[in-house]
Order: C-alpha cells, then structure tokens, then sequence
C-alpha cells in the first residue's frame, strides 16, 4: 500500500532528523527528569506515605502532559520554520499521510520520554509503575494527546504566539484523556479488578478513535491554503 | 489542425483571494504540452499565486485549473506525480544528508529504482562528493543545486519554477541553466517565472506578463529580441493613469 | 435592503427587553420559593432561573460557532465565519456569565466561592475552549486562513464538549458530593414555567445580540474593501 509506505517514510524521516539533532536525547532525559523532581519540590515532602498514592497518578500524568506539549510543538515547528512542509505537500499522497506520520513520530517521541519518566518517578516516589496495564493505558492516553495535538499543532506552528497558543487548545480538548487515563492508572495502583479498570481503557480508546476520524476528516483544511 | 490533445496547463477565469487582498483577478492562460512559458511581471504581480495554485498548493477562490484536461481539484493528488516545483524554499532537511533526503523524497514519490535514479540526479548537479554530508553543512549554491536535484528527482512532465535564479551562485546558475535546456530539449512542459528579461527569454517557446493579478501581455517567442520585450514589458506594466496612489 | 434589517433588528430589541423584564419578575418574585432551609439560600437560589438559561445561550452559541464552522469550510463565503465569530464572541459572555452566576449562587448556598459540580465543570472547559478560540483567532493576520483554522478548532472543540461532559460525569460520580443533597434541589411546576420562560427570553436576547454582532461584522469588512479599492 503506497499510502502507509509514506505514511512510514514520514516517521522514519523524523525519526532521523531527530536522532541527527546531536543533543536530543540528553534534553529528553533531563527534561524528564527536572518535571519529576520539579515535583518533588512541589510536594515539599508532605506527601509521603499513602498520600503519595493518592497524589500519584495525577502527578505523572502533568508530567506525561508537558512531554506531550514539548514533543507537539517540535513536530509542526521543525518544517514550517524551514519551509519544508510544501514539499510534503507535493508529494502524490493524500495530505492525511502527513497527519498519520507527524502523529505516529510524535507517539513515539512522547514515548521515549515517558519512559524516562517511569522509572525515575517510581524512584523517587517509591510507588510501583511497572505494570502491563499501565503500560496500555500510557499508550493509549498518549495516542489520544498526539491525535488531538498533531492537528492543533499544525495551526499553532504557523502563528505568532504558537509555544503559548498550542496548551490553550490543547488541553481543554484533551481534558478527558487525562481524566480516564488518571482514573485507569489510579486503579491500577489501588489494586482494583480489570473489570472496573477496563471501563477507563475503553473510554480511552473511544476518544482516540473519535479524534482521529476528525482530525483525519479536517487536517487538509489545515494545510490548503 | 483537427482535435488537439488538450492542453497540459489550463487557466480558465481564476481568481484567488487572501481576504479582501485580491492575488488573482481573472487569468486564463493555457500551456500545451511541451511547450516552455515564461511568465514575466513585477513584484507582487501574483505569478508566485499562479505557480502554487498551478502546483495544487493553493486553492482557487473561483476559476479552474485543468491539468490534461481533468479538473486539478480533483486529480490533485495523482497529478503531483508528474509536476517538479522549484521555488524559493529549497524543500530540504538541513539535518538530512542529500542520500537521506533523496531517498525520502524517491520513497514519496514511488520512484522504481531509487538508487540509480539519485545516482543520476546527484551526478548531474555535481553534488555526488557530497552526499552524505548534512545538508546544513552546505554552503547557498550546493543547497540550490541539491533542491534543482530534488525537483527532477521524479522526473516531472510538468515543471514548475518561479524565480529560480534568485541568489543562486554562479555555479548553480550554470547547472540550472543546462537543466532547463535539457527540460526544453525533451519536450517538457515547463512554466518559469522570473522578472529578468534575458534570462526568462533565453528558451522559452511562448512569453506572457502579468500584472496586478491579470495577465496584460502573451505572445510567441518567435521574432522577439531583448530589446522589443522591454518595450512589451514596459508598456503592459505602465500604471493606468487614472487609478489614484493611496498613501 | 439595508433600512428593512434595522428596523428587524430594533424590534427585536424592544422584544427582547420586555421579555427580560417579565423574566427578572418572575425569576425574583413571581415564582414560588424554593423547599431550601436557609432564607439566603432560598433567594440564592432564584438565580437558577438565569444561570440555566445562561448555560443554555452558551451551548448553543457553541453549536451556532461549529455550524458557521462547517459551512466556512465547505464553502469558503465569508458569512459562515462571520456567524461563527459572532456566535463565540457572544458565548464567550455567557458562558463567563454561567461561572459568575454559579459563583453568586454558591457562597450563600453552601459558603463557597466554587463547586465542581459537572455542569460548572463543563461550563469552565466550554469557556476554556471559547478563549482559545478566539485568541486563535487573534493569532492567526490572513484573513482566510484565520476563518479556516478557526472552522477546523470550532469542530474540534465541538466533538470534545460531549465527550467532556461524559467524562467529567464519570468523574464526579466517583468524588462524595461535599454539598450535602442536589443543588436546589428538583423543580417544582410552578417555577417550571419561569424556567422556560426565562430560556425563552434568553434565547431571544441571544439572537438579538447576534444581529448587532453581524451587522458589526459586515460594516467592518464593507470598510475593509473600501480601504482596498482606494488603496489599489
């Protein structure tokens, strides 16, 4: 299928040009780790105990929140600055394949981050994420934040105030992603059934399927002048 | 003459707008198949607007765009195929090397044999030394010269360029000068823009000018020298007199 | 053509503040008295009349925003974002409107400024999301670009407004409701009549506002092309 060969070809040029950018991957590591410790600070070590529990799920979500933004504004910003998103946009593909490749790199990028992220929380807040549940629900939560995202950040990175405007957008629309995937981690570390946890999962994959289709239905608006 | 192919390129009533900003006012032009036009006019004329609606960057306001004779709005995405753009943006990645960007490009446009075809490309604007060197490593004449390469990477029918010559080094002019001739000598179908007469005149089959959004001359190249363009230039791009200048 | 939309427009005004008045009577005295403890909580809760309808206006707007939306989109004419852009300007007011009046209706109610109930809750996203529509607009010089991206956020937005609502049901039912028994409790039939009454008389006041809006709108851009003509 030449339509997901490029879709791919998308993501693999992204991939590239990431990797190329020489210090990316020790600003993704120290940026992941100043959000948590940025935490850290904010609790002032009141919270301990079983109120690190509570305080969790909501805590490491913020932090997947602001990979999210960092990755979002990355994507869209990196053609338009350099012009290069014409060439896209000649190329014989439907413009939806750049919607699907600038949202799979940007899934992957935010993943990268949040698994940094992890590890370094549950270090220092000594609750226990490695869980195969959470790990989905990461996913999928961060799928519904790149499907929304990849469209808006389209827009923004063509405007004045885009590193401001692109939040603003962003997060009363995604809003719900981040109340299921709060709900769906705090299960998970409560010790609840996967019935009641299966509930938020769902809701989950319903906004992603919903926000896709309307991003897919809307993104070449976007980008035809 | 009995019924001609239709043409490659036809411009029939377009109009695009940006707002109460009026790019286009009503062009209609026609290119045939193998034919070279060069499009004159002056800064903000609108022929960067003609090129991108011609290219399916842009969308008209009213009017239409037939490429071989089917409406672009809806072949838009299989006509690309066959159309090269060269315009101010290289349309590069500065973090790429011309291997990797090449080959993204030969991946987006189905190309059969990638690796021979860049060969080729690469050869023919002397760029092969370089190219796994990122792009942001090259100086302004090499960029220009890889972007030349990644326009007729595909092998376009149609080929599409506005103002090419712009800050190109002596070099890249040379290169994009014998790129054109090959385009003409094998019957592509090419619209150039440019506002340097000479240059534009070299090898063009047809001339047009365009001012203020409408097209006030087009005519065969047959028969024009530097000298009578200029004064065709002139006269079409002479102000009405009777349009008040705001402030 | 003109003088005949005017005219339309100045009656609906005098319609619209009559009804208003009518709906500030029934509201704040015809209706009968809620089945509420507290006195100040019995008058606190004649706001109910306003802050629904209120509530009501700003959904609507939004719907009114995502139809202009979609019709700039299919057709590229400039009345589809002007109805769009007058709509969410005019929502934007009312929806701040529904947070002051829950606001108003709260502290003496329950002796707080704010209560995360879902109707406050998805009113403060709504307006969240007006905001950003237009600062998005704000953001973005040409014209015809400004209308598209606004098109394609208004549709968007439109999608989440449900899905929030569904989401931040399921949210609240997990959280013990602090507040002790529903807010105001059920609606008897005799304040069902001021209820729609004043939704009625909102309704009407909305439109009211839009035309003005529109008419606003249009002279602008009668300027804007005046201003191109003579400039050339």
């Amino acid at each position: 299928m030449g339509y997901l060969r490029k879709v791919f070809a998308i993501v693999w040029k992204d991939i590239v040009a990431e990797l190329r950018t020489k210090e990316m991957f020790s600003a993704m590591f120290v940026f992941a780790v100043l959000v948590i410790v940025v935490f850290v600070f904010a609790f002032d070590l009141r919270v301990t105990g079983e109120r690190v529990q509570q305080v969790a799920p909501g805590a490491l979500w913020v932090a997947f929140a602001f990979a999210g933004v960092l990755g979002l504004n990355r994507a869209f910003v990196m053609e338009k600055d350099r012009g290069c998103l014409e060439g896209l946009l000649l190329a014989p593909v439907d413009h939806t394949a750049i919607y699907f490749g600038k949202m799979i790199s940007t899934v992957l990028f935010m993943l990268v981050v949040e698994a940094i992220m992890v590890p370094v929380f549950t270090a220092f807040f000594g609750v226990n994420l490695f869980d195969l549940r959470l790990m989905l629900t990461i996913l999928l939560g961060t799928v519904g934040f790149a499907a929304v995202g990849t469209i808006l950040s389209a827009m923004t990175a063509q405007t004045r105030a885009r590193e401001v405007l692109l939040p603003i957008l962003l997060l009363p629309v995604v809003a719900p992603v981040l109340i299921f995937a709060v709900k769906a981690t705090a299960g998970i570390l409560d010790g609840q059934s996967m019935g009641e946890i299966a509930l938020w999962l769902r809701l989950l994959v319903a906004f992603d399927v919903i926000f896709v289709a309307t991003a897919f239905m809307t993104f070449d608006y976007v980008v035809k002048e | 003459m009995t019924a001609d192919p239709a043409p490659a390129i036809q411009v029939q009533g377009l109009i695009k707008a940006f707002g109460h900003q009026v790019a286009l006012r009503g062009v209609d032009l026609s290119v045939d198949n193998g034919e070279f036009l060069t499009l004159f006019g002056p800064n903000g004329a609108g022929k960067t607007t003609l090129i991108r609606v011609v290219a399916s960057l842009a969308r008209p306001t009213s009017g239409t765009v037939q490429v071989q004779g089917e409406d672009l709005s809806k072949v838009a995405t299989s006509v690309r195929a066959h159309i090269g753009l060269i315009s101010h943006n290289p349309l590069l990645y500065g973090d790429l090397t011309p291997d990797e960007n090449l080959g993204f490009f030969a991946r987006m446009y189905d190309l059969p044999d990638p690796g021979s075809r860049i060969d080729t490309v690469l050869e023919q604007v002397g760029l092969t030394a370089r190219r796994r060197d990122p792009v942001r490593t090259f100086s302004r004449g090499m960029v220009q010269r890889l972007a030349i390469a990644r326009a007729i990477l595909h092998d376009p029918v149609i080929m599409l360029l506005d103002e090419p010559y712009t800050g190109l080094d002596l070099q890249a002019a040379d290169m994009l000068r014998s790129v054109l001739q090959e385009l003409a000598a094998s019957n592509r179908t090419v619209i150039l823009t440019t506002h340097n007469l000479e240059q534009g005149l070299e090898m063009c089959d047809r001339a047009a000018i365009l001012n203020r959004g409408k097209l006030a001359w087009q005519g065969p190249r047959a028969g024009l020298d530097l000298v009578a363009m200029k004064e065709i230039y002139r006269d079409a791009t002479r102000r009405p007199p009777d349009v008040k200048r705001g402030t | 053509m003109k003088r005949r939309k005017d005219t339309w427009l100045l009656i609906l005004t005098a319609f619209s503040a009559v009804m208003m008045m009518v709906a500030l009577y029934l509201a704040l005295a015809g209706a009968p008295d809620a089945d509420l403890k507290s006195e100040t909580g019995r008058y606190a809760q004649r706001i109910i009349y306003f802050h629904i309808a209120t509530a009501w206006v700003g959904f609507l707007a939004f719907f009114v925003t995502f139809v202009g939306g979609v019709g700039y989109l299919r057709t590229q004419e400039r009345k589809w974002d002007i109805l769009a852009l007058s709509s969410a300007e005019i929502g934007t007011v009312f929806m701040l409107g529904v947070l002051v009046s829950g606001s108003i209706w709260a502290k003496p109610a329950w002796g707080v400024w704010w209560v995360w109930d879902e109707r406050l809750t998805i009113s403060l996203i709504q307006f969240l999301i007006y905001v950003g529509y237009l600062m998005l607009r704000a953001a973005v010089e040409d014209p015809a670009r400004r209308a598209r991206f606004a098109a394609v956020y208004g549709v968007v937005a439109f999608i989440s407004v449900p899905i929030n609502f569904i989401a931040i049901r399921l949210w609240r039912t997990q959280h013990p409701l602090i507040f002790g028994s529903e807010e105001g409790g059920g609606l008897g039939p005799n304040m069902m009549f001021a209820f729609l009454f004043t939704l009625l008389t909102f309704t009407v006041w909305y439109i009211t506002l839009m035309g003005y809006r529109i008419r606003l709108e249009r002279l602008r851009d009668g300027v804007e092309q005046l201003k191109q003509t003579i400039m050339g």
